[in-house]
């Protein structure tokens, strides 16, 4: 760990300690089986760097499955303020709002579980996966621009889905302020053809069943029950994020000296928010959010249509609804209460997920009086849990929670642990049916390299961040 | 021996490099990036293709990652895979290369990783005994 000394606040929060050049001390949301883990990589260094950025509110923090990233630590969450502060694209991430989606179905487990290869094969057919998938859609450039303007509610008219998808989608499916002119040609050309495609890696789409359900009536609101059918799909803004990370982190790398901001690494380079460049950067990161939420709209809309062609049910009898869309790769201006006073701050969630409690205007209608879904997808035997933002979150983190279990094992510790084994074989004795374009992704992706979903999910529970409400297990999975 | 390794890192890939010159540093960085990319199976002539870049950078490190980003850029943007690159103008802050590589074909090449990104975290080139060495992270 670098030499980091952390202390032990309770059972769920260790302090790193404000040394040199630190502007605020750290904070990480860890139980003592996290910590140990925590001693095996620089995510703790990680999160004493960004506390050097200027600007920055109260602490550096660290969800509980926090892991070694680039710049910040993926799981990070830290906030700045509007004047004083900055702007990091490392900070959003290259897949600018890679984020997941949750639809439920009338479905139980037993009205598919004979047809579950059938289902799996055809949205492994429908849905384009893979490193550099190319979609069904060729966008105009002026359909483009539209997208990086409208996010999901381009999708929406361009008939992929519902007007009502869009209530459930955080920011409405749109971030407001997005401008395609401060998006490089080359973002452009790289986002033309990959509208409506899932992608490689991380990037999954899994059909999955209610399992258990902690709170009853927060399940209640979102729709969820015991033994029904639900689908996740984890991705975000594909190449033409990449591009606009690349380019404005190149970008503000070059004129990191002008800004006078000392980094004690490279990829924390940055602008202030005030700054043209900074508000550039805000712009341009807006059109890849909102490019991710038409992408993961349009394959919502593709999963409904292959669940009704493939079992011959009509829309209202399979009824797929979206319980909630979030984003976990951002920066996003919004108010909190610091010191007593109202304030609005520059949050950056690299790996973190938002979980608004109950109240909060940015709260869909339905929910408002129980809190915002917190969706939290874990290894491919694991499952997801869906959870719920708590007032705890406003006082502590930024309205934040985790956004999955964080890896523990490199990709190469990962391949050289598969050797000789089928994980694909070793799945399904798990009850898990898996489709992958590559052996590759499989093996990297294999269910050990992850945290312990449990325990990442309980630190937020029982720290009072976001509450359980339902867990749900993988039936079949496809991946790039 | 190969001119580079790969080094654990536990959400990315991380690689280090070395070379008897800055070149050829440059070269092998350049083939470190490809190897993690692509796999190409032997036979089927495609048709070479010559590219001209020019890369800028505040040090060499800054330029090393501004090389190997623009050669993503060329396979990511254009499916352009730099099979041989030949630095004709070098100092720490710019150089021009020519890129002699073919055009992507599924049925030729086959992609292993997709690299998203070749990050500046932790980005370092020094000068060792055995002339120099780097480290670069690649997003994956």
């Amino acid at each position: 760990m670098s030499g980091i000394i952390l202390e032990k606040l309770d059972d769920n929060r260790w302090l790193l300690p404000q040394t040199g050049g630190m502007r605020v001390p750290g904070m990480i949301y860890a139980n003592e089986k996290i910590y140990q883990l925590l001693k095996g990589d620089e995510s703790a260094k990680q999160v004493a760097n960004v506390a050097h950025l200027p600007g920055i509110v109260k602490y550096s923090l660290a969800m509980p499955d926090v892991h070694w990233g680039y710049g910040f630590p993926i799981g990070g969450v830290a906030a700045f303020d509007l004047d004083e502060g900055i702007i990091s694209p490392g900070g959003v991430g290259y897949d600018i709002n890679c984020g997941c989606r949750l639809m439920i179905t009338n479905l139980t487990l037993g009205d598919i579980k004979e047809r579950l290869r059938d289902l799996t094969t055809a949205l492994y057919q429908h849905i384009p996966s893979g490193v550099g998938s190319k979609g069904s859609i060729k966008l105009s450039g002026k359909d483009q621009k539209k997208v990086l303007e409208e996010g999901a509610a381009w999708a929406v008219k361009a008939g992929f889905g519902l007007h009502e998808d869009l209530e459930t989608t955080e920011d409405g499916g749109a971030i407001v302020g997005a401008d395609p002119e401060q998006v490089s040609a080359r973002a452009l050309e790289r986002g033309k053809q990959q509208l409506g495609t899932l992608g490689s890696g991380n990037h999954f789409l899994e059909i999955e069943v209610v399992q258990e359900i902690f709170d009853e009536a927060a399940a209640q609101s979102f729709g969820l029950h015991k033994g029904q059918i639900a689908v996740m799909i984890h991705t975000g803004s594909r190449g033409l994020g990449y591009q606009i990370c690349d380019d404005y982190l190149a970008m503000m790398v070059k004129h990191a000296n002008e800004t006078g901001i000392a980094l004690p690494d490279r990829q924390l380079a940055c602008a202030y928010l005030k700054s043209g460049r900074g508000k550039n950067y805000l712009a341009a990161m807006a059109c890849g959010a909102n490019y991710a939420w038409a992408n993961r709209q349009i394959l919502m809309h593709k999963t409904r249509e292959v669940f009704e062609k493939t079992l011959r049910m009509s829309p209202r009898d399979v009824n797929m609804r979206l319980v909630y869309d979030v984003c976990h790769n951002i920066a996003k201006i919004e108010e909190f209460n610091i010191g007593g006073t109202i304030k609005k701050l520059c949050v950056h969630r690299k790996g973190a997920t938002r979980a608004f409690p109950a109240g909060h205007e940015a709260v869909p209608e339905r929910y408002r009086k129980v809190g915002q879904p917190v969706l939290i997808p874990g290894d491919m035997v694991s499952g997801s849990y869906v959870l719920v933002g708590q007032e705890k979150a406003m006082e502590e983190t930024f309205g934040s929670a985790c956004h999955g279990a964080g890896r523990v094992m490199s990709r190469s510790q990962a391949i050289k642990s598969s050797r000789g084994r089928s994980i694909a074989r070793e799945l399904s004795e798990k009850g898990v049916l898996v489709m992958a374009g590559s052996k590759g992704t499989l093996n990297e992706e294999m269910p050990e390299a992850y945290k312990n979903l449990q325990d990442v999910v309980q630190v937020m529970h029982d720290s009072g961040i976001a509450r359980k409400v339902a867990r749900l297990k993988s039936l079949s999975c496809i991946k790039g | 021996m190969s001119n580079y390794k790969f080094f654990d890192h536990t959400a990315d890939i991380g690689v280090e490099v070395t070379g008897r010159t800055r070149k050829e540093l440059f070269v092998n960085a350049a083939e470190a990036l490809f190897d993690v990319m692509i796999e190409s199976k032997t036979g089927g002539e495609e048709a070479k293709q010559q590219k001209k870049i020019t890369v800028e950078g505040s040090d060499i490190a800054d330029l090393l990652i501004n090389f190997l980003r623009e050669l993503l850029y060329l396979f990511n943007g254009e499916k352009f895979i730099t099979g041989n690159c030949e630095i004709i103008k070098f100092t720490n802050k710019e150089l021009q290369a020519w890129l002699t590589g073919e055009s992507f074909n599924s049925k030729k090449h086959l992609i292993k990783t997709e690299i998203k990104a070749v990050t500046y975290s932790g980005a370092k080139v020094e000068k060792i005994k055995a002339g120099w060495r780097a480290r670069v992270i690649f997003d994956v």
